[in-house]
């Protein structure tokens, strides 16, 4: 286990119900290190990003941010959530808020900063990827792309040291994904460290430094893009992928 | 033959007169003109009557067994109205198993349209504006207002009309009691006005009202009995004519008649005096200046 | 290849002004009007003869005199209209104190965890008691009964503990009302606002709770509709407010007129209230298919 890992997701298990979903995950990640978890609908991708912000509490094991476990009970929850970000497939902007107001609900209220320098900090960010414009627009006017734009600015408002992408273009029309998946290598190249589960295996080989696949509830193989996604040891991993292509999106 | 013939039609007509003495022996006085086959009546052969639910002291006693009256039943005959009802049937030559009762909301005994009952009877007054829309019978009580407050509160030392003015006080609605408040004490803060007067009486015994205004043998029975904490402040000035309580009928029925003769012929032999001091005799409480 | 459901900036601009358009044309359109002269002739018809089936009956006029003697409805209004300030007086503080206890029951029974079971459970039986317990028989129950117990420094007033019975009943309510609106809030919201760090309770303050009490609005404006009707349940405890002023005036005349009196006045102020709630429904109405449409 090397001491500079910003999260370690040790033997993992996780239940809805009768339902095993996870079952004893196992997952480091570096400083700075961007992993892609790829794995079919249902093999619990999105119950393990949950999991990491503890909007899902977990059966057994541990997760340790930066050296924190994290699971224990007597744990902060709204201060470890502070740092990290998470971004939906389904952008859950606050309707009845503008875009700034969205952006900038979590560092007035969680982090306490005043209005002026929490409107400073959305405005920058919002300019950086292209939405000033829509500052005082609300999400029911933005088109999808936009929407999920706005969710990651509203992320990174928080400056996390660990933000979570759950399929955040399998909403969108194709040709919006781009915009966003844009934004991802932007971020990526800055060196934010990043666990990002995805379809989208063109962006996965090009931004990852790691692909996890996620299959019946453990990480079943991972490997470098090329690795996984050029000579998959694992039969399971070579018929997910197969599928894949064959669906004609690889 | 013929003499015993005779003879014997004889002793048939004196058995045919003796049974018919016997008979009306056993039937109670009978008022002339008004046979009780003849009166107008809701149900033939009985008296179908009404009161207000519950039943107050003294104006009906006994106490009750039945669940559908709240405080007295008035079929136990105690009480001055209920006795002077059963009085009145008699007069009028009903049995007491001919009388029935109904219970019957104040307000709702004057509503348009058919009445329920024979007469109604609960204190009610009788005045102008309500004799347009019933009729009544002949007075068989004269009404004295009257304020019943705590001992406690200053109230209790008032003695004169103008001394009421600054106080709160209470009567039930619909009442000339309510009307003696409005109308002749005209105090300074709006009158509490009750859907019943036991409502009025928590009322006085919880302090939100100083005084309650109420007819006068009603007092005897709130200051002794249900808040004894109070007493009888005074009786009240009668304002013009004397008030009077008459029964309650369907305006134009020609019951009222007969019954109005009954209850002369009560008032003539002394019958309602009796009752009057039985049921409501009380010693008097100063009359307020 | 792209698709219809999505929109860019431009289109969804383009299609709003669209809309409001479209909207007016088919009220003036030809087929729209022969509908209203048929609508209008056949109110007329069945009006003529309800009107004339009651003017013909026998008991009609003494019902006239009865009901809508034009001589007791104006000796009587005045003093009715008077006594309607209490009724407004009332329901007007009243509401204020039921829209914040309501609300602070709807929280506590959403407040998550073991730890908090207690405060949940307490909302449940408030709940329950208040909205099982008719409401005639709290009135009673606080007006007469507190009072009775002489205990220093609580006030005795009758239109006091009616105002508070009327909130008290009407909280428990209304707080349904609010938890409805708050459970229709899709978890996702509350997910993403925990996301950023805030607090279960920052979450409802900031996120959950403004979209809740927006969708409910409407469940709300019909509770404060009823609640100024009861208001007239005060005078039971002998407060004298616009009901029991025309009951008094009833019981003095023997004529329901007053009745009537009061009636018109009550309808007279719920009549705007309605026609608000029906524009706010419509209002939301408009901007959720705007959403829709996108």
């Amino acid at each position: 286990m090397s001491s500079e890992a910003a999260l370690v997701i040790e033997r993992l298990h996780k239940s809805f119900g009768k339902l095993e979903v996870l079952r004893g995950v196992d997952l480091e990640l570096a400083e700075h290190e961007v992993v892609c978890l790829i794995g079919a609908s249902g093999s619990g991708k999105s119950t393990l990003l949950r999991c990491v912000n503890l909007l899902e509490p977990i059966d057994t094991g541990r997760v340790v941010l930066r050296g924190e476990d994290i699971t224990t009970p007597r744990v902060d929850v709204n201060r470890v959530r502070r740092g990290i970000g998470i971004v939906f497939q389904a952008f859950n902007l606050f309707p009845h808020m503008s875009v700034l107001e969205n952006v900038t609900l979590g560092p007035r209220k969680a982090l306490r900063l005043q209005k002026p320098e929490a409107d400073a900090r959305a405005t920058e960010l919002l300019d950086r990827f292209g939405l000033a414009d829509k500052r005082d627009e609300y999400p029911d006017r933005l088109s999808g792309g936009q929407q999920q734009r706005v969710a990651i600015v509203r992320a990174l408002a928080m400056q996390p040291g660990l933000l979570l992408l759950d399929e955040v273009t399998s909403a969108l029309d194709p040709e919006l994904v781009a915009e966003v998946l844009g934004v991802v290598r932007e971020l990526a190249a800055e060196g934010m460290t990043m666990l990002i589960a995805t379809h989208e295996m063109s962006f996965a080989r090009d931004v990852a430094h790691r692909v996890c696949f996620l299959d019946e509830g453990v990480i079943l193989e991972q490997g470098t893009p090329e690795q996984i996604f050029g000579a998959p040891r694992e039969p399971r991993t070579q018929q997910f992928l197969q599928r894949i292509v064959d669906a004609g999106r690889l | 033959m013929r003499p015993v013939l005779f003879g014997l039609a004889l002793t048939a007509l004196a058995l045919a007169l003796a049974a018919t003495a016997i008979g009306s022996a056993e039937a109670p006085a009978q008022i002339p003109g008004c046979a009780k086959g003849n009166l107008n009546l809701l149900n033939e052969g009985q008296l179908t009557l009404a009161t207000d639910n519950p039943a107050f002291d003294p104006w009906w006693s006994g106490g009750s067994k039945d669940k559908d009256w709240e405080q007295n039943d008035p079929t136990t005959g105690k009480g001055y109205e209920s006795a002077v009802a059963y009085q009145i049937a008699k007069r009028l030559g009903f049995t007491r198993a001919q009388v029935t009762w109904k219970a019957v909301p104040f307000l709702r005994s004057f509503a348009p349209g058919k009445k329920p009952f024979d007469w109604y009877m609960a204190q009610v007054s009788v005045t102008p504006e309500r004799k347009k829309a019933v009729s009544f019978s002949t007075s068989y009580y004269n009404v004295n207002q009257a304020v019943a407050g705590l001992k406690a509160s200053s109230i209790a030392k008032v003695r004169s009309l103008a001394g009421l003015k600054r106080y709160k006080l209470g009567a039930q609605v619909g009442t000339t009691s309510y009307a003696y408040i409005s109308k002749f004490i005209r105090p300074s803060q709006s009158p509490a006005v009750y859907d019943s007067n036991a409502d009025a009486v928590s009322a006085l015994k919880n302090k939100q009202i100083d005084g309650l205004v109420v007819d006068f043998p009603s007092t005897g029975y709130i200051t002794a009995v249900q808040v004894p904490t109070s007493t009888v402040v005074g009786r009240l000035p009668t304002q013009g004519a004397q008030e009077i309580f008459g029964l309650v009928f369907q305006r134009g029925n020609s019951l009222a008649a007969c019954v109005n003769k009954a209850i002369n012929a009560l008032r003539t032999d002394g019958t309602l005096r009796r009752l009057d001091v039985r049921w409501l005799g009380k010693t008097g409480a100063p009359i307020l200046k | 290849m792209a698709r219809k459901d999505r929109r860019s900036d431009s289109e969804v601009a383009r299609l709003d002004g669209n809309r409001g358009s479209k909207i007016l044309a088919g009220l003036t359109k030809g087929s729209g009007g022969r509908g209203v002269a048929i609508a209008l002739l056949s109110t007329a018809v069945v009006l003529t003869v309800v009107v004339v089936l009651v003017v013909r009956s026998p008991g009609w006029d003494e019902v006239k005199q009865a009901f809508f003697s034009r001589d007791q409805f104006e000796k009587s209004f005045p003093d009715i209209l008077s006594a309607f300030w209490t009724n407004v007086k009332i329901f007007l503080i009243a509401e204020v104190f039921i829209l914040v206890l309501a609300l602070g029951i709807a929280v506590l029974r959403s407040l998550p965890g073991p730890v908090f079971f207690p405060l949940r459970a307490l909302a449940v039986v408030y709940v329950d008691l208040f909205r099982g317990v008719p409401t005639v028989l709290v009135i009673y129950i606080l007006g007469f009964g507190i009072p009775a117990l002489q205990l220093q420094g609580v006030p005795i007033s009758p239109l006091f503990w009616g105002t508070v019975a009327l909130v008290v009943v009407y909280s428990a309510y209304v707080s349904e009302v609010y938890r409805a609106g708050i459970e229709s809030i899709h978890p996702s919201q509350a997910a993403a606002a925990r996301s950023l760090g805030l607090t279960h309770g920052q979450a409802l303050r900031h996120v959950v709770v403004p979209q809740a009490v927006r969708r409910v609005i409407p469940p709300l404006l019909n509770d404060f509709i009823g609640l100024q009707k009861d208001t007239a349940l005060v005078a039971l405890l002998g407060v004298v407010e616009a009901f029991r002023q025309s009951q008094i005036e009833v019981a003095a005349t023997f004529n329901y007129t007053p009745y009537l009196a009061t009636a018109l006045l009550f309808v007279l102020i719920t009549i705007p209230m309605a026609r608000f709630t029906d524009w706010l429904l419509a209002r939301d109405k408009r901007r959720q298919l705007a959403g829709d449409l996108r």
